[in-house]
């Protein structure tokens, strides 16, 4: 049977934050992720909307604090949307929010999401100065037909430029997410976007295979015949490639999706896998405390208004059962590099286990010590070896 | 006013044989038959206007759906003849439509001395109409040709009537002409029937001697026996006995139905009734057997007394195996009512626990499982089709083999299989694709006759094997539905045959096992492991699909490896999303059937195993 960490006493427990930057220039086609422009916001200027809504998540910060109680904050995370279009004063207010109402761990890692069209060494330096530690660069490809079919925006030739500008602004851990299987994206293009991201002075990797999600432009050209999706097996051999070349490359899998030179995994996404508690900041976000996940109104305005009448923005919750969180340990902890402890596992979960050793996703040395631990084919068939295992 | 009052009429026990005419009804599916007898319960006065609903005699709801009469009955109608303002008794008896119940039909036609032919003027003949009439009169039936729906625009009266004269041996202006719906001719028709076809003749003072002509189990009143008194009489709280089954009943109750049962103090010579014994099970109150006095029995029953013999097979089983208690229960109270259907408890690796059930043929296997499915709420899997096999083996001894996955490998020295005479009538625009047909299907030809100048009979003679997979699907389609289809069991012949089977991963599906021609053998083969190729999701490991002749591969497909299978982003927000996708998609394994460590969906196994590729086999009307 699965064990569930229980939580630590109230006063050393740590409670790690999400925030959510609800807004971009621009909705790229296959995002669909929380976030809105100014045109769909039916304002010229995001500047004018950023300061009330920064408002409304400092609110939010105290009513957690009242709920909550102390804890001591090991990661905060700005997410989007797009964080980097924030003026670096509103950021700085919001890191300062929660350092005020709650301790921070004196390692703590603040990562910020960015844009690299729009980074200059000034806001870099700003953002530093507020307690920014970390960036998460969206590059996404280096390969300009793929970047078009994504519907980015960007210079790929500005990713290069921002890793050095965040590198002389100070920035000690700087990451770049990847996005492969795009309509059109050749195994050479694969290569040639990751060997790119590869030579970044950077210390963070994240390669996620492209994920068509319904309502987003790209389903919509897809389902049209205008774009033809790669098939599975392409998109199996491209993270295999990458894997192997990451590896060589110095940057260790310790996530499903993620790799990392030593020290440069991004501790905020290991609370959301190990079962560490957090709350989440924002229209859409979503928070996870004692067995209880919960998430806010999807629309910031409708957030605002919430938070500005001084009532909850939670728009539903549910609490975990046992069984849930069975599945949900499992479900997480086989994406870890570490995997998950043998005689965590139920005996009729072993022997389904059994199975895929044999057939060679399950890392069989690792299994000789008392740990599941996935192979780079098992990685890929990870859902379907969690459905197995299910009990 | 030809209709009597009803208690005017001539009373059960007390009527005298020259009052009474016997007759059913021979037609095929909606060329009118319900209609017209709802309308002959009309006149006669039996049924009220404000009682009356449509095909008031179809009992069951699946019959009234599909229009298929499964169960006759027999319904007695008072009527004074505009010809000679007599009384009479006219016992109308329905018979059965359809090719699986011939047996019934020739049971309802013994207990007769008349039938009407009744044909749809628009249509003309069909096949198993033809069949039934042939049947008609190898009993010395008086055949009243009758031609119906003659109220309709496409009604071509002449043109059938020509077809019936000739098909009769009589002129066509003898032909009536009616219309079930308008009643038109209807009232003429009783009088011919009382004109045309002989009284009953039988001796009142020998043992009692009365044919079971259908018996039907009814919730309340347990078997329901109907029956046609020959000689003597039958009486209640009489002690009676069937021939047969020397079984031995108490009458409880019998009487007569006009059109709902009504007791009397007995039935005698000549007349139609019912029975009941408090009998729970229909194969104790057999269809063809004799029922006779126990304390005066008849030296012999009467002539023509068959035990029902399965001729098709199929493996039935549940889709959730926590359901096969309730199919078990199921089959045993659907047999309470059907003498016919017989079945044994079967194991297949692929499909779990089930049952082994024989049918008369294709239509009763339809219907039986339609009523395991509406009547129990029960899902159902069943295998493909397959007829009864005689296998003698090189050491000299014999096997039955209903179930293709017990055919003995090797070794085999001599394999029959049974073989029918069909019936095939058709626009003669379609002999050709007709003929192309049978030949594929290794028919022989028998004969053809031309019935009009462009509708032909061919006659084919067949191994029934070759009917049960899908032919009359590939008949309908190619003579856009116009061709109709009778058959009936010739016997058996020897047969080139063998057992292919398919593997999955080295291991024999049983429920794909399938005997073949061994000319059929290699397209079976391919056609099944391509089929399952697509069916069969991707497992995470290869899985080679094999059809086998014993040990030699015949045919051979690969399923590849699943290579992904996994979402790539997990974050705070797709934790709760993910689990429960998760959850479902385990929930869906559930349907999954496993097959050595190959998973494979319920739906696989449903579409491979269905014969019909245009998927409305079940709903065809026959």
């Amino acid at each position: 049977m699965a064990k569930v960490e229980s939580p630590r006493s109230s006063a050393q427990r740590a409670l790690s934050f999400y925030i959510h930057i609800p807004y971009c220039a621009k909705r790229c086609g296959y995002c669909d992720f929380n976030t809105y422009t100014p045109q769909e916001l039916s304002t010229s200027d995001l500047g004018l909307i950023t300061r009330p809504y920064v408002d409304s998540a400092l609110k939010e910060i105290e009513l957690a604090k009242s709920e909550v109680g102390d804890a001591i904050v090991p990661t905060l995370f700005f997410g989007g949307g797009t964080p980097s279009l924030m003026p670096s004063s509103e950021i700085a207010r919001l890191i300062n929010g929660v350092k005020g109402l709650f301790e921070f761990d004196a390692n703590i890692e603040v990562t910020l999401e960015a844009n690299p069209d729009t980074l200059t060494l000034a806001y870099l330096d700003e953002i530093r100065a507020a307690g920014v530690n970390r960036l998460s660069i969206g590059m996404q490809s280096a390969v300009k037909h793929v970047l078009v079919a994504l519907d980015r925006t960007h210079n790929p030739e500005n990713v290069a430029r921002a890793c050095k500008l965040a590198r002389e602004a100070g920035f000690e851990h700087l990451s770049v997410d990847l996005i492969y299987g795009t309509p059109g994206e050749t195994a050479q293009d694969w290569r040639e976007s990751f060997e790119s991201a590869l030579a970044l002075p950077i210390d963070h990797i994240s390669a996620y295979a492209l994920i068509v999600e319904s309502g987003t432009k790209l389903a919509a050209r897809v389902k049209r015949g205008e774009l033809v999706m790669p098939n599975d097996d392409e998109t199996a051999e491209k993270y295999l490639d990458f894997d192997a070349s990451a590896e060589s490359a110095g940057f260790s899998w310790y996530e499903l999706s993620n790799w990392a030179k030593p020290g440069g995994e991004c501790r905020h996404n290991i609370a959301y896998w190990d079962g560490s508690y957090w709350l989440g900041i924002g229209p859409g976000a979503h928070s996870y405390l004692n067995g209880r996940r919960w998430w806010n109104v999807k629309h910031p305005v409708t957030y605002q208004s919430a938070l500005s009448e001084g009532k909850s923005p939670i728009a539903d919750s549910e609490i975990l059962s046992d069984e849930n969180l069975r599945a949900e340990f499992l479900m997480l902890q086989i994406r870890m590099k570490f995997g998950i402890e043998l005689n965590k596992l139920e005996l009729k979960q072993q022997a389904q286990a059994k199975n895929f050793r044999d057939s060679g996703h399950i890392d069989s040395s690792e299994w000789a010590r008392g740990r599941l631990a996935l192979t780079p084919s098992g990685r890929l068939i990870a859902d379907r070896i969690v459905r197995e295992l299910m009990v | 006013m030809p209709a009597i009052p009803l208690n005017k009429a001539p009373q059960p026990a007390k009527t005298d044989p020259a009052q009474i005419r016997n007759f059913c009804i021979i037609a095929h599916i909606d060329h009118g038959k319900s209609t017209l007898a709802d309308r002959m319960l009309g006149i006669t006065g039996v049924v009220d206007a404000r009682n009356m609903r449509e095909q008031y005699l179809d009992r069951m709801d699946i019959e009234r759906e599909r229009g298929i009469t499964i169960k006759s009955q027999a319904v007695r109608l008072p009527w004074r003849s505009g010809l000679d303002g007599k009384d009479y008794i006219l016992n109308m008896i329905d018979t059965p439509g359809h090719v699986d119940f011939t047996y019934e039909v020739s049971r309802s036609l013994a207990a007769c001395e008349g039938a009407i032919l009744l044909v749809d003027c628009a249509q003309g003949i069909e096949a198993q109409t033809l069949a039934n009439l042939y049947l008609a009169m190898e009993n010395d039936l008086t055949i009243i040709p009758v031609l119906n729906k003659i109220d309709l625009p496409a009604a071509q009266p002449d043109k059938f009537a020509e077809e019936l004269a000739k098909l009769v041996g009589c002129k066509p202006s003898d032909c009536l002409r009616v219309s079930g719906k308008t009643g038109a001719g209807v009232e003429e028709l009783l009088d011919q029937i009382v004109a045309q076809i002989p009284a009953p003749k039988g001796s009142a003072d020998a043992p009692p001697r009365a044919l079971i002509f259908d018996s039907v189990y009814d919730t309340y009143r347990g078997v329901v026996t109907y029956v046609r008194v020959f000689d003597g009489k039958l009486t209640p709280r009489e002690q009676i006995q069937m021939v047969s089954t020397g079984v031995r009943h108490e009458l409880l109750d019998i009487g007569v139905i006009s059109p709902e049962p009504v007791s009397s103090q007995g039935i005698g010579v000549g007349e139609v009734g019912y029975l009941i014994t408090g009998v729970k099970d229909v194969r104790l109150s057999r269809v063809g057997d004799t029922v006779t006095s126990y304390h005066n029995p008849a030296k012999e029953g009467l002539s023509g007394y068959k035990d029902p013999k399965p001729m098709v097979f199929s493996g039935l089983y549940p889709i959730d195996g926590d359901d096969y208690p309730i199919l078990r229960d199921a089959l045993d109270k659907l047999q309470l009512n059907d003498a016919a259907l017989v079945y044994e408890p079967e194991t297949s690796v692929a499909l779990g626990f089930g049952f082994r059930c024989g049918f008369l043929g294709l239509l009763h296997m339809e219907i039986v499982r339609e009523r395991l499915e509406r009547e129990f709420n029960l899902s159902l899997i069943s295998t493909a089709p397959n007829v009864v096999y005689r296998v003698f083996l090189e050491d000299g001894s014999e096997k039955i083999v209903t179930n293709p996955s017990e055919y003995p490998n090797g070794k085999v020295a001599k394999v029959f299989e049974p073989i029918v005479k069909a019936t095939i009538l058709s626009p003669s625009d379609y002999i050709g694709t007709i003929m192309e047909l049978c030949q594929s299907r290794r028919g022989t030809l028998g004969g053809m006759d031309y019935l009009s100048e462009d509708r032909v009979e061919i006659r084919y003679t067949l191994p029934l094997a070759e009917i049960v997979f899908d032919f009359f699907d590939q008949l309908k389609s190619r003579t856009k539905g116009y061709a109709s289809l009778d058959y009936e069991p010739i016997g058996e012949a020897e047969g080139d045959l063998v057992k292919v089977d398919i593997l999955l991963q080295g291991d024999t599906v049983d429920a794909f096992s399938s005997i073949v021609h061994r000319d059929k053998a290699y397209p079976y083969g391919v056609m099944m492991t391509t089929k399952l190729r697509e069916l069969i999701p991707r497992q995470q490991f290869e899985v080679p699909i094999q059809a086998a002749i014993g040990a030699k591969i015949i045919a051979r497909e690969n399923i590849r490896a699943i290579r992904k299978d996994v979402l790539a982003k997990c974050y705070g927000g797709d934790i709760s999303r993910k689990r429960k996708l998760l959850e479902k998609q385990k929930e869906g394994k559930k349907r999954m059937k496993m097959v050595g460590r190959v998973e494979v969906p319920q739906e696989a196994f449903i579409a491979a195993l269905s014969t019909n590729t245009d998927g409305e086999s079940g709903k065809s009307k026959k």
